[in-house]
């Protein structure tokens, strides 16, 4: 039914549809702007099915591996290299795929939102291209093997999420949002670069398993991964070094910055191929897990407090990325310290990663629809100043509706996913440590806190005389965030299918470092 | 030790780069901090690759086989490039913010902070 | 079953669906008593209204409590801890990079020493 092709080259056309349609993008765009907005789709959708044929195939057969420019695709270590993989590979294993479905599924509501949200902007050519450019990037980090290539679709991915927040000039607001964001950016990756070119000086190996194998946690070793730990966490947004986040959110376009959440979420990934896949247990897992427990808890800590007194919907939210991101560094923090005792694994690090893991996957769809909501809102009324805001409930009713379903779930009530991620993680790092689990408890309140306020300040109370005759949001946005509204009411009620298919083989794909090893070298 | 002296280059340009991004004010001036950054990498990555007594790695008519490894000349190419494309957009984005701003003071360029 | 399986931690569990069916339940019951409440309430007259009792009634646009006065308690009383944090988010490209320079340098210091 699927032509075998497909299936067989899925890594290879992930990431080179994308980057056809961003290229091919600006020519269209020159005949007609409705072929434009349909070639966009078209390709959107493409390379979402292409992406699921691919996760499918990864959790059903195990990883998978392509080799660029080889005979077979699977051909990682060429006959006469000596053991040594010399080509360029995406190794997709199981965390991989998850993230790789978390983007198809971002990419294509927040794509169906933009077609109409973006629509009475100029230059709408430069940002599609953008567009499918941040696609390429984050599909490209999250399914390459081979780390300098992570290197350098992390740099495609700054540059195209720089363009897209500067791509509304704002009167220079946007644009210094960017310059901050892409200067702050830059010194990340040139330490990323740093890190490559020790590990290429002592190992002469540039794949991340083979890096792995050779692995020996050097004095120059320890410098890497503090360079990578710095630069990977800063792009992600844990605290201190988090200032970015809430500039570039807030001035980018409101369908890009759901999908720049996606993109923060690609770099925490990376933190965790390296931390998980490269080191293992070679490195000081006590040490280096409660660093990361650390960052954790002060982004949630900081991140909830400096959301309450914001008065930019947009900036509000922003924060709250900063600080359900710290959710996440804490589960997988918790998994990390425990890595090298068994026991403990399999009591509380499995359950706690899991949770941090899963909460990705929460996290990215509804923010998406919270950042979705906050754009509608910004078509219909032109300010995003929640103190000149009121009585909206009035009249945008699916958007208030898309709105509670979404702050409810960013709190963690129940029935919605964000419970079920929060109570994996609420009851592992409860028996690891209770203090931290308190501390998510409490800034998980400040968040409902936070978010009443929000629904407070924009719909309730009467209708203001200014808004009269504001309409509700446009069909294609509502569809669009009803897209992730589903999947956050549906994985609320039924996440153990969530955990046990998609989220479960993850982790023990990420923590598994000799299975990845295998994969890639075959066994040796 | 000798061997050693483009190492101790490289250090010397990230310190003066990280300095400049760090310390100067001036838009412009910081960018040129990056680029100074960039080449620093550049160079580290290059001499990385450095085999005493190599020779250029072209098979073609070569002296001998013992060549310098071209794989990090490759990454070099590649950083060179993502250079270029970022000073390009830093540079648009700092004639934008002079022409809206009138200035590329970044203590003047605090509209969006808290 | 895998659909309306629990989620188990291992230490609790969580079933999505008994809460469903416990919520619905007790809406039902609180639905039950609404149904013994006053019928002889007449929808759209003055019993509906809040009472303002003579007083002049406010325009709508003054009577929304906007969103910077909302949590004024929270704020005043944490004044000391957002007296500290909020200047720190300067705004200033180079405070940001050094927050970043800062974290690596200690975690520098942390990973090479513990």
């Amino acid at each position: 039914m699927i032509p075998g092709f497909i299936v067989a080259n899925a890594p290879a056309l992930l990431v080179s549809v994308p980057l056809l349609g961003a290229f091919l993008c600006p020519l269209i765009g020159k005949v007609s702007s409705a072929i434009r907005n349909l070639w966009v789709m078209v390709i959107m959708l493409t390379t979402a099915a292409i992406a699921f044929i691919l996760a499918f195939r990864v959790y059903a057969e195990g990883t998978v591996i392509y080799v660029f420019g080889a005979a077979a695709s699977n051909l990682a270590v060429p006959l006469d290299s000596g053991g040594i993989p010399v080509r360029i590979i995406f190794t997709i294993d199981p965390m991989s795929a998850f993230m790789i479905i978390i983007c198809a599924i971002s990419g294509v509501a927040v794509l169906l939102y933009s077609l109409s949200s973006d629509s009475r902007n100029s230059g709408l050519a430069v940002y599609y291209t953008l567009f499918l450019l941040m696609i390429t990037g984050v599909f490209g980090m999250v399914s390459t093997g081979d780390f300098f290539n992570f290197f350098v679709f992390l740099e495609i991915l700054s540059l195209a999420s720089a363009g897209i927040i500067a791509y509304r000039v704002d009167g220079g607001l946007a644009v210094e949002a960017a310059i901050k964001y892409f200067i702050l950016s830059t010194v990340g990756a040139i330490f990323v670069l740093y890190a490559i070119g020790i590990y290429y000086g002592q190992y002469n190996a540039l794949n991340i398993a083979m890096i792995a194998q050779r692995m020996q946690f050097t004095m120059l070793d320890k410098i890497a991964l503090v360079m990578l730990l710095a630069a990977l966490a800063m792009k992600c947004g844990a605290v201190p070094m988090h200032f970015w986040t809430p500039d570039a959110y807030s001035m980018a376009p409101g369908s890009a910055t759901a999908f720049l959440v996606v993109a923060s979420q690609a770099s925490l990934y990376g933190l965790f191929r390296v931390l998980f896949t490269m080191y293992n247990v070679t490195l000081n897992y006590v040490t280096v897990g409660w660093i990361v427990i650390i960052l954790g808890v002060l982004s949630m800590v900081i991140g909830v407090t400096m959301a309450i007194p914001q008065k930019d919907v947009k900036r509000l939210m922003a924060y709250h990325a900063v600080s359900q991101t710290g959710y996440m560094l804490l589960g997988v923090g918790v998994g990390l310290a425990v890595l090298g005792d068994q026991a403990a694994m399999n009591a509380v690090g499995y359950t706690a990663m899991e949770g941090g893991i899963f909460h990705i996957f929460n996290h990215a769809m509804y923010k998406g629809l919270l950042f979705l909501t906050a754009g509608a809102i910004f078509y219909r009324i032109g300010t995003r100043d929640l103190n000149k805001m009121g009585g909206l409930g009035h009249n945008m009713k699916w958007t208030m509706i898309f709105f509670i379903i979404g702050a409810l779930a960013i709190a963690g009530i129940p029935p919605f996913n964000g419970y079920a991620s929060k109570f994996l993680i609420y009851e592992s790092v409860y028996l690891f440590n209770p203090v931290l689990a308190i501390i998510a408890m409490v800034v998980s309140i400040l968040t409902l806190a936070s978010f009443v306020k929000v629904f407070h300040s924009i719909f309730m109370g009467p209708q203001l005389p200014e808004y009269k005759d504001v309409k509700e949001a446009p069909r294609p946005m509502l569809i669009g965030m009803a897209i992730l509204a589903v999947i956050v009411i549906a994985f609320g009620l039924f996440p153990t299918i969530v955990v046990n298919t998609l989220v479960a083989p993850a982790v023990h794909a990420l923590v598994d470092q000799a299975g990845y090893i295998t994969a890639v070298l075959g066994g040796a | 030790m000798f061997w050693n002296l483009p190492y101790f280059a490289v250090l010397i340009i990230t310190i003066i780069g990280l300095a400049t991004i760090v310390h100067k004010k001036n838009l412009i001036k910081i960018l040129l901090g990056i680029t100074l950054l960039e080449s620093a990498v550049n160079l580290f990555l290059i001499s990385l690759g450095y085999r005493a007594g190599g020779v250029a790695p072209i098979y073609t008519l070569a002296p001998s086989t013992y060549m310098v490894l071209p794989t990090p000349q490759a990454l070099t190419l590649t950083s060179i490039v993502i250079g270029v494309a970022t000073s390009a957009l830093l540079l648009s984005f700092a004639m934008i913010i002079h022409r809206k701003y009138g200035t590329v003071n970044i203590n003047l360029m605090r509209r969006l902070r808290e | 079953m895998d659909i309306i399986a629990t989620l188990s931690s291992g230490y609790g569990f969580w079933n999505p669906v008994m809460w469903l069916i416990a919520a619905a339940v007790s809406l039902l019951v609180v639905y039950l008593f609404w149904l013994r409440g006053e019928k002889s309430y007449k929808k759209g007259t003055a019993q509906g209204q809040p009472f303002i009792g003579g007083n002049v009634a406010k325009e709508k646009g003054a009577l929304h409590i906007r969103a910077g006065n909302l949590y004024w308690g929270y704020t005043e009383s944490l004044k000391g801890y957002y007296r500290w944090v909020v200047p720190l988010h300067t705004g200033v490209l180079n405070d940001y990079v050094l927050w970043f320079l800062g974290v690596m340098a200690f975690l520098l210091v942390v990973v090479v020493v513990l």
